[in-house]
C-alpha cells in the first residue's frame, strides 16, 4: 500500500486535495453540495462504465470505437425488454445481452477477420442506430422504478457514502465494483499481465504460449457487458424512457476519459468525475441563473471539454504498444 | 424489379477514365497500363462483392419487411416507383442525391489519407446555416447572394474539417473523436442560434431562419437540379485530382504510407490539413447547396442523417470518387422512395436507415469477398485508418 | 581468419536424439519455403543451421516452435512424432526458442516478461511477483547473468535484452534452445560472451539449434553444421576441423563468393558534408546522438561501424531532415541544411537508401514506377504544372530497372510483392539516379540476397568513384571494413575514433564499439 501510494504520490495529493475541497463545500452549504455531487456521479456512472470498456479492449489492442452502438442498443433493449415483457430483469438481462453480442460482434471482425478496428466500430455505430430507429415504438413506459439501496453503515459516512452508497442504483453500485476489480485485475492478476501483453507485444505474448486471438476475443466480448449496464442505466436507472440517438456521444466521451485516464481505470473513473462535476457545475450556475447561456449552448459543455482534454492531454499519455493492429499468427516484429 | 438493373445502367457511365482501383491494395497496383487487367479482374471482383453486398441486404430486409406484414416485392417496388417514375419522382431523387454525393465525397477524401471523418454532419449543419444566413443578409444582391452564400457556406464547412485536422496534427488526437464531438457542437450551436439570434420571427416560432431572397434560389432545369450537375462535376474533379495531379499522389502516399511520405518530402500535416479542408469545405457546401436549391431556409432538420449516409456512400465507393455518384443515387432513391412507402404501406421510413446498415456490414466485412472468390490475397477492406497519430 | 578446432566436438556423438526432423516440406503460395528436411539433433550438441536469407532457416525453426505448421514430414522430439500444435506445445515439450526480434513486453518489468505465460499465482488469479523476482534472480546468478528483476525491458541495451531471452527460455526448462541469429545485434566482444554461455549450456546438456550466417561463429562454437540454399539441405559438416570459410561460403551460396569488395583506392576531393557538434533526441525524447563530429569528402566511402542503437538511426535521421536537430550543424558542400526539410536535403543533392525500406523506402501498395520517383515526383520531367506525367515516369522506371537489374514482371508490378533484394535495389536505384553529392547508406544490404549484396556494393564504390560522398552506416563490421575508405567508430551518440580502413584492426574497433576506450 505505502510502495503504491509513493508511486502515485501526484495523483493521490490531488485526489486529496479534491476531497478535502469537496468537504469544504459540502460543510459550507450541504444540500447544495449533495445535489450537485449526486447529479455528477449520475452522469459519470455509463461513462464510468463505457470508458472501462475500451480500457480492456485497447489493453488487449482492440480499439473499440464502436462502444456509442453498444450503448445505444443496450439502452434500447433493455428498456423496451422490461416495457413488453413487464419485468425489470427481463429488461436488464436483453440489455447486457445486446452488449455482449454487439461486443462479440466487434471482437469477431475485428480480431478474426482483422477488419480495421476503427471502421468496424464506425459500421458498428450506424447498425445501432439503424436497428433503433426503425423499432422505436414511442409511448411505451417501464413496468415498475429500478430499485435503489442503501447499503447500512456506508451509506451513513456523510458526502461520500451519501453520494455513492444512498439510496443509489444497482447498476451505480456495480460500476464501483467494475472499476476497482478491473484496476486490480489488470496489475495485479495473470489475467492482467496477459491481456496488457497481448495489447503491448501480442508476438511476445503469442511465443510464450498465450493465445492471442482467443483472449482478445474473450475479452472485447465480455467487455460488452459493461456497455450493456451503461445502456441499461440510461434508459432505465437515469431516466425512464428511451429516446432516439440518446447515447447522445457517451461512446466516445468515454474514450476520451480513457486516455485522460491514461488507460488506468481508477484514473479513468476519476476522469469520468471531474467530467461529471463540471457538467454538474455548469447546470447549477444555470438554474440558479450565475450565468446566462442559452441552454443548448451549456449542452455542448462535454463535448467541448472532450476536445480541450484531449488537446491537453494527447502526448502526454501513451497508448498500449499494439493498439489498432490486427494479430497475425506467426508475424513477429 | 428496377433495383438490380439500376445500378448496373450506371457503371458504364465510368469506364471513359482507366479503371482506377479503389484504395484496396490489389497486387495490380494503379491500372496505367500492363497491369491493368490485373486490376480490372480485382475492381470486378469488388464490384460483385458490393453487388453481393446490396442483393444480401435487400434479401434481409425483404424478410424484415415481411415480418412487419408487408409484401417486400410491393414496398421495394413502392420505393422505386416512388423515386424514379413519378412526375417529380427522379427530380425529387437527383436533388436527395446531391448532397449524398458530396457527403459521401466529404468522407472519400480524408479516407485517402488515412483520416476517417464522421464530422460531415457538423460540417454540413454550419455550411448550411452559414449559408442561409449570408444569402440572407445579402438578398439585395440578387443572384450574387447564391455566391456569397455558397462561398459562406463552404467556408464554414472547411473550417470545422480544419479543427478536426489541426487537433490531429498539433497533439495527434484521434480524428473520429473529435469530428464526433464537432458534430455534438454543431448541433448545439444551430439549435441555439435557430431558437434564438437567427430564429425568423414570422415563422410562428418554428425555429427555423428567414427565407432567402427570390433570386438566390438554385433552380431546377429540366427535370434536373443544378446542384446535382455540381455534385457530378466535383466527383469527377475529385477523381482526376487523385489520379492526375501531384496533389493526389501526395494524398495517396501520405494515406499509403504515412513514414514514407515524410520520407520523400511529402507535407504531411499540411496535407491531412488540405484533406479536411476539402472534406469540410464539400460538406458545406452540401448544406448551401440544400439550402439555395430546396429548403430556401435552414431547419435543423436539414441535415437528416446525411453524415451517417456520407459514411456508407464512401464505403460502398470504396473511396473511390467516381463511384460515390451511383452510390450516392441508390441512397437518394431508397430516402425518396421511403416517403412513399410509408404512405403506401405505413412501414416507417427508417426502414432505409436499417436497409443501409445492413448493406454497409456487409460491403465493409472483409471476409464476404474471400467467401465469394476464395482468394487469399485479395484483401476486402475497403480502406484502413489509423489509431493514434 | 584461420579455421578453429570445434572445441563443443567433446559433447557426445552418441548422445539421445532430441530432435528428429525427417522430409519436411513447407510452401507458402508459389514459394517453397522448405523442401524435404532432415535435421537431428543430439542431446548436448550445438547445431548451426547456415544460409543467407531467405535460405529458409526461419521457417524451419518456427516449425520447430510451433509457429507454422509443416505441409508433410515429421518433427519428433525425445521420441515422440506428435504435431508440434503452436508455442504453447513446444514449451511443454522443452523447446526454448530466442528470436531474432525478441519477444519482450517493452514496457514490462524483467521478471513480468519471464514468467509470462507460465505464471505463479495465488488465490487463484493473483501474481507471485515476488517468487518470480526471486526465481530470475536465482536463475540469472547461476547462470552468471547479472539481471535486475525490477529494470524495465525498454530501459535495458540490447545484449541484456538478450540475456533475458534466454533467462525466458532457460525458466521453463529446456532441452532444445533455438537461437535465432543471436549475434546480430551485438558486439564482438558480447558475441564472444554470448558464444560462451552457449559452450556452458551445451556442457551442461542443453542442445542448441542457432541460425547464422557468419561463418566466423559457426567454426568457433558449432559441433555441426547445416547449410541450406532454397529452402532445402544443401550439405551437412559433421566435423568442423577442416573446414575453411571458403568451404562453408560456397556451400551456402552454390558458387564461390568474393568475401572482399575489389575497388581502387580512393581519391577523396572536397568536404561535401561536415557534421559539427550535433544533439539528436530519439522518439523517447533522451539525446541519442550527443556531439557527433564528422566529415565526408566527395569521392570517398565513411563507413560508420557501431553497435546498433548508439545513434546512428537519429544521425541518419537528422541529416536526411527527418528528424529535428537539438543543436550542432550540418553542411552540404557549404549549403547549411540544419534546419531543411527532407525535401531540401533531396534537392540540396543528399540521396538516402533508409534503414528500414518497408517503413520508409517503399509505399508497398504503389507500382515499382511510382516508388522510382517516390521524391521526384513533382518534378520535371515527372509533373508539368502540378500535373504527373505518365510517360515519363514509366520511361524512367524502364532505363532504372534495366540499369540497376530490378528482377519484375513489369514496372507496374506492386512494390511490395518484390524480394527484400529487388525492393533494395528499387530504393537503391532511386537515390542513385538524380546524382546525389551525398549518398548516405544505413544498414543497405539487410535482409538481401548474396546476389544483390554484391550488385548493390558494386553501386556504391561506383557511386562514389563518380565523385559522390559516401557515408555508410551498418551494424555488420564486416561490411563497414570492407566497403569503407575511412572508419568512424559510434558510441553513445559520439565519433570515439577514426581511422582508415586499410589496415585497420577488427579487435580493436570491437573494442571502440563497446565503448571500451
Amino acid at each position: 500500500m505505502g510502495a503504491w501510494v509513493a508511486r502515485n504520490k501526484w495523483s493521490v495529493t490531488l485526489a486529496a486535495i479534491v476531497l478535502v475541497a469537496a468537504y469544504i463545500f459540502y460543510a459550507l452549504s450541504s444540500g447544495t453540495a449533495l445535489s450537485m455531487y449526486k447529479y455528477a456521479w449520475s452522469y459519470a456512472v455509463p461513462l464510468v462504465l463505457c470508458a472501462l470498456v475500451g480500457v480492456v479492449g485497447e489493453r488487449s489492442g482492440v480499439v473499440n470505437i464502436g462502444i456509442e452502438g453498444q450503448l445505444l442498443v443496450s439502452a434500447f433493449a433493455g428498456f423496451f425488454g422490461a416495457a413488453y415483457s413487464g419485468s425489470l430483469l427481463v429488461g436488464m438481462l436483453s440489455g447486457i445481452g445486446c452488449g455482449l453480442i454487439l461486443g462479440g460482434f466487434l471482437a469477431w471482425t475485428t480480431v478474426k477477420w482483422q477488419m480495421d478496428q476503427i471502421i468496424a466500430g464506425v459500421v458498428l455505430n450506424i447498425v445501432a442506430t439503424g436497428i433503433t430507429s426503425f423499432y422505436y415504438k414511442p409511448g411505451q413506459v417501464l413496468p415498475a422504478l429500478m430499485p435503489h439501496v442503501s447499503i447500512p453503515g456506508l451509506s451513513s459516512i456523510p458526502l461520500i457514502g451519501e453520494v455513492f452508497f444512498k439510496g443509489t442504483g444497482v447498476i451505480a453500485l456495480v460500476a464501483i465494483v467494475a472499476v476497482v476489480v478491473i484496476h486490480i485485475g489488470l496489475f495485479r492478476t495473470r489475467w492482467g499481465l496477459r491481456t496488457r501483453a497481448i495489447g503491448e507485444y501480442p508476438s511476445a505474448a503469442d511465443t510464450a504460449g498465450i493465445n492471442v486471438i482467443r483472449m482478445r476475443l474473450v475479452n472485447v466480448t465480455l467487455a460488452g457487458v459493461l456497455a450493456g449496464l451503461a445502456g441499461v442505466y440510461l434508459s432505465m436507472d437515469s431516466t425512464s424512457s428511451f429516446e432516439r440517438g440518446m447515447s447522445a456521444g457517451r461512446g466516445f466521451l468515454a474514450l476520451a476519459i480513457m486516455i485522460f485516464g491514461a488507460w488506468r481505470p481508477l484514473r479513468a473513473a476519476a476522469a469520468a468525475l471531474f467530467f461529471g462535476f463540471v457538467t454538474a457545475t455548469a447546470s447549477q450556475l444555470q438554474t440558479e441563473q450565475i450565468i446566462n447561456v442559452a441552454p443548448q449552448l451549456v449542452g455542448t459543455l462535454p463535448y467541448v471539454m472532450t476536445l480541450v482534454v484531449l488537446a491537453v492531454a494527447a502526448g502526454k499519455v501513451r497508448a498500449p504498444g499494439a493498439v489498432g493492429q490486427p494479430f497475425v499468427k506467426g508475424d513477429k516484429s | 424489379m428496377p433495383h438490380p438493373s439500376a445500378r448496373p445502367e450506371r457503371e458504364p457511365a465510368e469506364p471513359v477514365t482507366p479503371p482506377a482501383p479503389p484504395d484496396s491494395p490489389a497486387p495490380g497496383g494503379p491500372g496505367d497500363g500492363p497491369g491493368g487487367l490485373l486490376a480490372a479482374i480485382f475492381r470486378y471482383q469488388s464490384v460483385v462483392v458490393i453487388l453481393v453486398a446490396l442483393l444480401g441486404a435487400m434479401a434481409i430486409g425483404a424478410a424484415l419487411i415481411r415480418y412487419q406484414g408487408v409484401n417486400p416485392w410491393y414496398a421495394y417496388e413502392t420505393i422505386f416507383k416512388q423515386a424514379l417514375f413519378t412526375s417529380d419522382g427522379l427530380t425529387r431523387t437527383l436533388a436527395k442525391t446531391t448532397p449524398l454525393i458530396l457527403t459521401g465525397l466529404a468522407v472519400v477524401l480524408p479516407l485517402r489519407v488515412g483520416l476517417f471523418n464522421i464530422g460531415g454532419q457538423g460540417q454540413f449543419l454550419l455550411g448550411a446555416i452559414a449559408a442561409a444566413w449570408a444569402a440572407y443578409q445579402t438578398s439585395a444582391l440578387g443572384v450574387l447572394a447564391i455566391v456569397v452564400g455558397v462561398v459562406v457556406g463552404i467556408l464554414f464547412g472547411a473550417m470545422v474539417g480544419s479543427i478536426a485536422a489541426i487537433l490531429k496534427t498539433w497533439r495527434g488526437v484521434h480524428e473520429v473523436i473529435t469530428t464526433i464531438m464537432l458534430n455534438n457542437i454543431a448541433a448545439g450551436i444551430v439549435w441555439w442560434l435557430v431558437t434564438g439570434p437567427f430564429q425568423a420571427p414570422n415563422a410562428g416560432g418554428i425555429p427555423q431562419t428567414h427565407e432567402i431572397g427570390e433570386a438566390a434560389r438554385i433552380p431546377t432545369v429540366a427535370g434536373i437540379p443544378l446542384g446535382f450537375g455540381v455534385a457530378v462535376v466535383l466527383a469527377l474533379v475529385c477523381a482526376w485530382m487523385l489520379k492526375r495531379t501531384t496533389l493526389g499522389f501526395r494524398f495517396d502516399t501520405v494515406g499509403k504510407n504515412r513514414h514514407a511520405a515524410g520520407y520523400a518530402g511529402i507535407p504531411i500535416n499540411r496535407v491531412i490539413l488540405l484533406a479536411m479542408v476539402f472534406a469540410g469545405g464539400l460538406a458545406g457546401l452540401a448544406g448551401a447547396l440544400e439550402v439555395h436549391g430546396v429548403m430556401h431556409h435552414f431547419e435543423p432538420a436539414i441535415a437528416g442523417t446525411l453524415g451517417f449516409d456520407g459514411i456508407t456512400i464512401a464505403l460502398l465507393a470504396r473511396s473511390n470518387p467516381l463511384w460515390t455518384i451511383p452510390a450516392g443515387f441508390l441512397v437518394g432513391i431508397l430516402r425518396t422512395g421511403a416517403a412513399g412507402l410509408q404512405f403506401a404501406t405505413g412501414i416507417a421510413p427508417e426502414i432505409v436507415d436499417l436497409l443501409l446498415a445492413i448493406t454497409l456490414l456487409l460491403v465493409s466485412i472483409p471476409v464476404l469477398g474471400r467467401w465469394i472468390f476464395r482468394s487469399r490475397a485479395h484483401k476486402v477492406s475497403a480502406a484502413s485508418t489509423s489509431w493514434g497519430s | 581468419m584461420s579455421t578453429q578446432t570445434a572445441t563443443g566436438a567433446t559433447a557426445a556423438k552418441s548422445g539421445e536424439v532430441l530432435l528428429d526432423i525427417v522430409g519436411l516440406s513447407k510452401t507458402f503460395g508459389k514459394v517453397a519455403a522448405n523442401k524435404d528436411i532432415t535435421v537431428q539433433v543430439r542431446r548436448g550438441e550445438i547445431v548451426a543451421l547456415l544460409g543467407e536469407n531467405g535460405a529458409g532457416k526461419s521457417t524451419l525453426v518456427n516449425q520447430i516452435f510451433g509457429l507454422i505448421t509443416p505441409d508433410i514430414g515429421t518433427i519428433s522430439i525425445k521420441g515422440d512424432a506428435t504435431p508440434v500444435k503452436d508455442p504453447k506445445d513446444a514449451i511443454a515439450r522443452g523447446i526454448g526458442m530466442v528470436h531474432q526480434h525478441f519477444q519482450l513486453v517493452p514496457v514490462m518489468t524483467v521478471a513480468e516478461n519471464i514468467v509470462l505465460g507460465h505464471e505463479t499465482v495465488r488465490g487463484g488469479a493473483f501474481l507471485d511477483l515476488a517468487g518470480a523476482r526471486a526465481m530470475v534472480r536465482e536463475l540469472s546468478d547461476r547462470h552468471g547473468f547479472a539481471v535486475d528483476p525490477d529494470a524495465e525491458v525498454d530501459d535495458l541495451p540490447v545484449g541484456t535484452q538478450q540475456r533475458v531471452e534466454i533467462l525466458k527460455a532457460l525458466s521453463r526448462k529446456v532441452d532444445l534452445l533455438i537461437l535465432d541469429e543471436p549475434t546480430a545485434v551485438l558486439t564482438p566482444q558480447e558475441t564472444d560472451e554470448l558464444l560462451g554461455v552457449m559452450k556452458d549450456l551445451a556442457a551442461s546438456g542443453t542442445s542448441i539449434v542457432f541460425i547464422t550466417h557468419k561463418l566466423r561463429e559457426v567454426l568457433a562454437v558449432a559441433d555441426r553444421v547445416y547449410v541450406l540454399r532454397h529452402g532445402a539441405v544443401v550439405g551437412e559438416v559433421d566435423d568442423l576441423t577442416h573446414t575453411t570459410t571458403t568451404d562453408l561460403a560456397t556451400m551456402m551460396v552454390g558458387r564461390s563468393v568474393v568475401l572482399s569488395i575489389d575497388k581502387p583506392p580512393a581519391t577523396p576531393g572536397d568536404v561535401v558534408l561536415a557534421v559539427t557538434d550535433l544533439h539528436v533526441k530519439d522518439d523517447r525524447n533522451l539525446e541519442a546522438v550527443r556531439g557527433f563530429n564528422l566529415e565526408v569528402r566527395a569521392g570517398e566511402i565513411v563507413g560508420v561501424a557501431g553497435v546498433e542503437g548508439n545513434g546512428q538511426r537519429e544521425l541518419v535521421e537528422a541529416l536526411a531532415g527527418m528528424r529535428k536537430v537539438v543543436a550542432g550543424s550540418i553542411t552540404l558542400a557549404g549549403q547549411d541544411l540544419t534546419r531543411a526539410n527532407p525535401h531540401q536535403t533531396h534537392h540540396a543533392g543528399v540521396g538516402h537508401i533508409p534503414e528500414d525500406r518497408e517503413k520508409h523506402g517503399l509505399v508497398a501498395a504503389y507500382s515499382i514506377a511510382d516508388n522510382l520517383v517516390l521524391n521526384e515526383y513533382d518534378q520535371e520531367p515527372f509533373a508539368k504544372s502540378g500535373l504527373r506525367q505518365f510517360g515519363a515516369v514509366r520511361e524512367n522506371a524502364v532505363k532504372l530497372r534495366d540499369e540497376f537489374d530490378i528482377r519484375s514482371a513489369g514496372v507496374e508490378q506492386s512494390a511490395g510483392s518484390l524480394s527484400g533484394g529487388n525492393k533494395q535495389k528499387v530504393v537503391v536505384a532511386r537515390e542513385m539516379s538524380f546524382g546525389p553529392r551525398l549518398l548516405m547508406a544505413a544498414q543497405p544490404t539487410r535482409g538481401v540476397d548474396v546476389g544483390s549484396i554484391e550488385f548493390i556494393h558494386r553501386r556504391i564504390v561506383e557511386a562514389r568513384d563518380a565523385g559522390a560522398g559516401v557515408l555508410l552506416v551498418s551494424a555488420e563490421l564486416d561490411e563497414v571494413l570492407s566497403l569503407s575508405d575511412r572508419i568512424a567508430v559510434i558510441h553513445g551518440g559520439q565519433v570515439v575514433a577514426e581511422m582508415p580502413a586499410k589496415g585497420a584492426d577488427r579487435a580493436q574497433i570491437g573494442r571502440l564499439m563497446a565503448g571500451d576506450h
